[in-house]
């Protein structure tokens, strides 16, 4: 191809894209005087260069579409949105011009006459004032035509010339400055001049290099990187050679180079972006919806390759988001929300990859009707649906051939949907989530590598393998075994690590995988590397660490690559082969579908220790093993160690006599002894007692409660760092419960007996809950919990009368609640989780059951 | 007449056939690292001249016992260029290139077993033996997704 021609198609393309983008931006703001004055100069440019190569079709619809503009520019004509549109249609006129163009090296037959009368139309059919004409005439008069192109227009000439004579005397100023045909003629001279000034100065400073050549250097820094490590690999073994220091240099240099190529290879993901607000305009157009798009992050840089490969199904979910998710605006109305429909587009770094987010405010996934479709088209069977969550189904929307729209529209719902986007990220490596709430809107998450070519790993090993793990997700190398600072610690059976106070879920390398490995005693020396994914923070137990490594990253398989595990493969500097970890994979067996792992950010957990606040008093002891168990001194009403031998066999399990009565022993883990001495926690429940069996009393301390890992495991509440050990904390109503089945009917019959007091528990947090309610239980009242404020108003508008409300003092929304209850007649006692706060202590049960006693004295009466 | 090329390999005393244009080199495979997780006909991937070659074991994924561990002659394995991807099909022995007629081959006998029929594309008789004509791509594919087009 002629070196003029592609030279001139591929920037007028650049120029074209951000003509696009910055109409759409024009239309919202139509007084951004300088965003018209840019799209008037490229414009006015692309005609140029076309009357200068000789392009008469070209020119023709470039200077049609610049003769509107510049109706609106000069304040001649109200910008509607129809108007815009026919720009916007003149561009797309000039894409497929030049797409022609590039493919036959010529312009196609024909003429544009249709689109060209339109926009004549507009220019002139508006109405305004007389003066208007003469703006476009002067125009073209003044715009460089080649006579080719004069001949061919004449008729059109003949109409713009005559109001032409009548020219404004500001833009015959600006059309005497301009004088060569190839210069471009924007509106404002001065500033073109500094616009091209700038533009001079950075051609001095940038070429264009073809795609291929970067390509190729990135595929031969690649070899080269490889080819280093094993030389680095081969005088590793050599104790003093004389290719030390020059190999020491050619590393040094290769490091550089890789980094030098990589950048070159960046782009930010801004240009992926150009054609969405159009994109998004014309959908708004189409379907008669009101749309905004926002985007953030558009400096964010990845990979070229990467780039490309992103673009397509981000358009096409931004189409979806337009079609399906951003409701009309009378519906949006309906809902309360406000008419124009936000969709935004978010892209970040995050631990080596980039995430994009495309989220709006619409209605949300409907659960209902995915379900219903997939039953439908066969995706799912009616045994499946019923028993998928609705997290479940919503993915479905991901299942090839699946397209919930109820109609088909033309932007999307043909059927080919989710499933190639997801095809499409999956094949980069990359990810694809959902979030919905009804009416709230959907957020899709994308998650993609930042580049698929080199990355720094840490090499690691299990048993006899060894795996590559990327190194920006390691956070840091723990050391852990018999002789070491750090020792693995157990919860049930769930590994975890005392690091710096916190606790840390472990997870073995050998079990995420699979791995037969000899475990060799649980003492074992091994190393624990801390990795962070997203806001989840685990450790890794590997047997060895050898060392970090620039690895390029080859991809998986097709065999292989349906593994999450592994994010690809790499040819170590010894000529080995070894799969990549994928720290998403890893992260993802670490944390199960349900278990709750310790949050990095900690906010919850840390919310929760300050809101619990002070110290409280805890009896440690253990119970079937060596990990340390507690519970909260409070709640135990007597220490007992009682003679094994008279534990009576009974139906129910052991009891024993205790103070004229029977009571009934409940094991906290391990063998209730049939012999000799067995301690015993007495709890008292009403006037029944129960008595929770442990193999030890150990300490009590007083501490800060701070839960840190919620265990899914019954009878137990969480782990908490206590006296430097990881204890779990048991939860007591769960043990009550266990020892006494009987314990709701008994509460029944003492009910109807002393006609008990009602008494309303508003409390959050899930530990208190646990801890008051079987106290408050327990001196005799019904207890009805209420977890949130809003809860608490339902129950006390339910009609049923409480005696006492126990609301919590630290929370605002607890206020409201008090309020209420105080006029329906119940006494309020507010509780807080701090002594000197003037409310009642959470932790101090005789104080608390002193105050209910207090405020509702006939019930200890009755 | 029209004749193909084929070359011959045993997997387990059975012999089978490719065509030559479908094998791209055959090799000795050395370094294998095993791929945890991976299906059990998924050798391993090792390192061919700078290529990362996925195995597969034959073997495995016809169904056939795993190789005695005390046989002293080293594998072998046919390596094969796939969409851009090399594979390595880990056999027992090579064995020489016969010219076949492919108007002589055979269907599958239809009491072949799924796995097997999946991958051949049918069966020559020889003098003195039966030679099993190999689909490499089946042979490549994943065994579930195989057995169920088979099944189909």
């Amino acid at each position: 191809m002629d070196d003029l021609l592609s030279e001139f198609l591929t920037e007028t393309a650049e120029s074209l894209d951000v003509v696009d983008a910055q109409l759409v931006q024009f239309e919202n703001d139509p007084s951004d005087r300088d965003t018209l004055n840019n799209i008037f100069r490229l414009v006015h440019t692309i005609k140029g260069t076309c009357g200068f190569i000789g392009l008469p079709r070209l020119q023709a619809v470039a200077h049609a579409g610049e003769t509107l503009l510049g109706k609106f520019r000069d304040g001649q004509l109200q910008v509607t949105p129809e108007a815009v549109t026919l720009v916007l249609g003149s561009i797309d006129r000039i894409k497929s011009l030049l797409a022609h163009l590039a493919d036959h090296q010529a312009e196609p037959d024909g003429n544009d006459r249709d689109l060209i009368e339109k926009l004549e139309q507009a220019a002139e059919g508006a109405p305004v004032a007389p003066p208007a004409s003469p703006v476009v005439a002067t125009l073209p008069e003044a715009s460089p035509e080649g006579p080719e192109e004069q001949g061919r227009w004449d008729a059109d000439q003949g109409r713009y010339l005559r109001p032409g004579e009548v020219s404004l005397a500001d833009l015959e100023a600006a059309f005497n400055s301009a004088d060569g045909p190839d210069e471009p003629k924007p509106a404002k001279p001065v500033q073109a001049e500094t616009d091209e000034d700038r533009k001079a100065a950075l051609g001095a400073n940038t070429i264009r290099v073809s795609v291929d050549v970067l390509e190729s250097l990135m595929t031969m820094v690649s070899e080269l990187v490889l080819t280093r490590n094993q030389l680095m690999q081969m005088l590793r073994t050599v104790n003093d050679s004389e290719f030390k220091s020059p190999l020491q240099r050619l590393s040094g240099i290769t490091a550089e180079l890789q980094d030098c190529v990589m950048k070159t290879r960046m782009q930010p993901i801004g240009s992926a972006w150009k054609k969405l607000p159009r994109i998004v305009r014309d959908a708004g157009k189409d379907l008669a919806k009101k749309i905004d798009l926002v985007m953030e992050g558009e400096a964010t840089e990845l990979d070229r390759q990467v780039l490309e490969l992103i673009k397509d199904p981000l358009t096409h979910m931004i189409r979806n988001s337009c079609d399906h998710g951003v409701e009309t605006p009378a519906e949006r109305t309906a809902a309360g929300k406000p008419e124009t429909g936000t969709i935004r587009l978010r892209a970040y770094h995050e631990g080596g990859h980039i995430l994009i987010e495309v989220s709006d405010d619409g209605a949300g996934l409907k659960t209902d009707r995915i379900r219903a479709k997939a039953l439908e088209k066969g995706v799912i069977d009616a045994q499946e649906a019923s028993s998928m969550t609705d997290a479940q189904i919503q993915r479905l929307i991901f299942a090839p051939g699946f397209s919930t729209a109820a109609k088909v529209t033309n932007i999307s719902g043909r059927g080919v949907g989710m499933d190639v986007v997801k095809t499409n990220v999956e094949l980069i490596g990359g990810t694809i989530d959902l979030r919905s709430r009804p009416g709230h809107g959907t957020t899709f998450v994308i998650k993609i590598p930042l580049t698929l070519a080199i990355i720094s790993a840490l090499i690691v090993g299990m048993g006899e393998h060894r795996f590559a793990l990327p190194q920006l997700s390691v956070l840091e190398l723990v050391r852990a075994g018999a002789r070491c600072e750090h020792r693995i610690e157990l919860i049930n059976s769930t590994r975890v690590l005392r690091l710096r106070d916190r606790l840390l879920p472990l997870v073995k390398l050998s079990d995420v995988l699979g791995l037969m490995c000899d475990e060799g005693g649980g003492d074992q020396l091994s190393y624990i590397v801390v990795m962070q994914v997203g806001d989840t923070r685990f450790g890794l137990v590997v047997d060895q660490v050898f060392d970090t490594e620039e690895i390029v990253v080859k991809p998986l398989s097709k065999r292989l690559g349906s593994m999450s595990e592994y994010s690809g493969a790499t040819i170590l500097g010894d000529g080995a082969v070894i799969m990549i970890l994928d720290p998403n994979g890893v992260a993802r067996s670490v944390a199960g579908a349900e278990r709750s792992v310790q949050r990095a950010a900690g906010e919850d957990a840390r919310a929760a220790a300050a809101a619990s606040g002070e110290q409280m008093s805890l009896l440690l002891f253990s119970a079937g093993g060596e990990a340390p168990r507690a519970c909260p001194l409070s709640l135990v009403t007597r220490l007992e160690d009682l003679d094994a031998t008279k534990f009576e066999p009974t139906s129910r399990g052991l009891v024993v006599q205790y103070r004229g009565k029977l009571m009934p022993l409940v094991s906290a883990g391990g063998e209730i002894r049939r012999h000799g001495r067995q301690p015993v926690l007495v709890f008292s429940q009403g006037d029944s007692v129960i008595g929770l069996t442990v193999d030890a009393i150990l300490d009590i301390v007083e501490d800060q409660l701070d839960i840190q890992l919620a265990d899914g495991s019954p009878g137990v509440l969480g782990a908490a760092v206590l006296k430097g050990r990881s204890t779990a904390i048991i939860d007591v109503g769960h043990y009550l419960g266990e020892a006494d089945p009987s314990w709701a009917s008994a509460v029944a019959q003492l009910e109807s007996r002393r006609g008990r007091r009602r008494v309303l528990l508003v409390e959050s947090h899930p530990f208190f809950r646990n801890m008051l309610a079987p106290v408050v239980s327990a001196a005799g009242y019904d207890v009805t919990v209420a977890t949130t404020p809003d809860e608490a108003r339902e129950r006390l508008s339910a009609g049923v009368l409480f005696d006492v409300v126990l609301a919590d003092a630290d929370e605002d929304a607890h206020n409201a609640v008090a309020e209420m209850a105080g006029e329906g007649g119940a006494t309020v006692i507010p509780l807080s989780s701090h002594r000197n706060s003037g409310a009642v202590p959470k932790s101090d049960r005789h104080a608390l059951l002193a105050a209910i006693a207090q405020a509702a004295p006939s019930g200890e009466a009755a | 007449m029209s004749l193909q090329e084929f070359v011959t390999f045993r997997i387990c005393d059975k012999s089978f056939g490719v065509r030559v244009a479908e094998v791209h080199d055959v090799f000795r495979p050395s370094n294998l690292t095993p791929v945890p997780l991976s299906s059990p006909d998924i050798a391993g991937v090792l390192n061919l001249r700078g290529r990362i070659v996925t195995a597969i074991d034959a073997r495995s994924r016809l169904g056939l016992p795993p190789r005695e561990k005390s046989v002293g002659c080293q594998q072998l394995a046919i390596g094969v260029e796939r969409g851009g991807e090399s594979f390595g099909l880990i056999i027992d022995d090579i064995g020489e290139v016969v010219r076949l007629d492919e108007n002589d081959l055979e269907q599958n006998p239809v009491n072949l077993d799924a796995t097997w029929s999946g991958v051949s594309r049918g069966v020559y008789r020889l003098d003195d033996r039966l030679l099993v004509i190999m689909d490499i791509d089946r042979m490549l594919a994943a065994s579930g997704v195989q057995d169920a087009a088979a099944a189909a």
